[in-house]
């Protein structure tokens, strides 16, 4: 049995107001990767599938910066999904 | 403020909620943190963004822009880094407003300087088309038809590839 990793699970915009989740902690398995948490999260209903299975269209961030599907998550890291950026 | 003696140093990356002053912002990347005027400038190119009041052939009353708070800064800094690796720059400035907007309201500036013109234009056109693909801001309009997000434009992904051939 290997202790839990946290990570803090952050949304934005669309994807924020359409699963009224803004911020959450989650206690994931070490060695996690972030395709895993999308995959888990898309399960939990319609607007998190809806919002999360196209990880072309709704990038993930670690820490800050964008990363790929196969990044692995440690302890203390800040998870965020948002949907194509519209700035400027 | 012009005719100060001295400006305390300027962050090359400001999100914020107030309006910006054009004219002070551009006057300020022509000094040097003493507040003299940098002679070595010749050449400043400015882009301003600005809220339209119809888009997507739809009336827009209002719009508020989410950011992401630390990822935003950075990724911007991100952005003039590879601008100031690609031309020689003396100075860049680039201010995004969040918030609630209304038409005509300014969004972004983003301003270079540089000693000559080619070099200023072709560095605001590079770091605003990165800012459009890669900066965590996300627009959401008021409508006749209700509040709607706005979406990303295809052309966005297109005016990157001029940049990396």
């Amino acid at each position: 049995m290997s202790a839990s990793i946290d990570v803090t699970l952050r949304l934005f915009a669309g994807l924020r107001e359409s699963t009224g989740v803004e911020q959450e902690r989650l206690a994931l398995p070490p060695g996690t990767q972030v395709a895993q948490v999308r995959s888990q999260l898309a399960d939990r209903g319609e607007a998190w599938s809806r919002g999360l299975r196209d990880a072309q269209r709704t990038r993930a961030a670690v820490n800050h910066q964008l990363v790929d599907e196969r990044h692995e998550l440690r302890t203390g890291d800040e998870l965020a999904f948002f949907p194509p950026v519209t700035g400027g | 403020m012009p005719g100060s003696s001295s400006l305390p140093h300027r962050p090359r990356v400001q999100v914020q909620a107030e309006d910006f002053n054009i004219q002070a912002e551009l006057d300020a990347l022509r000094r040097l943190p003493s507040g003299d005027w940098n002679g070595k400038v010749g050449a400043v190119a400015s882009f301003i963004g600005t809220v339209r009041d119809l888009n997507e052939g739809t009336d827009v009353a209002r719009m508020v822009l989410e950011h992401y708070p630390g990822m935003t800064e950075k990724s911007i800094e991100a952005i003039i880094d590879q601008a100031e690796a690609r031309w020689p720059l003396l100075g860049v400035r680039v201010v995004h407003r969040i918030g609630a907007l209304l038409p005509a309201d300014q969004i972004v500036l983003v301003a270079v300087a540089s000693a000559h013109r080619e070099a200023a234009l072709e560095a605001c056109a590079f770091i605003m088309d990165y800012l459009k693909s890669k900066a965590p801001f996300w627009k959401k309009e008021s409508t006749p038809d209700g509040e709607r997000w706005v979406d990303a434009r295809v052309s966005d992904a297109a005016a990157l590839r001029r940049w990396s051939s």
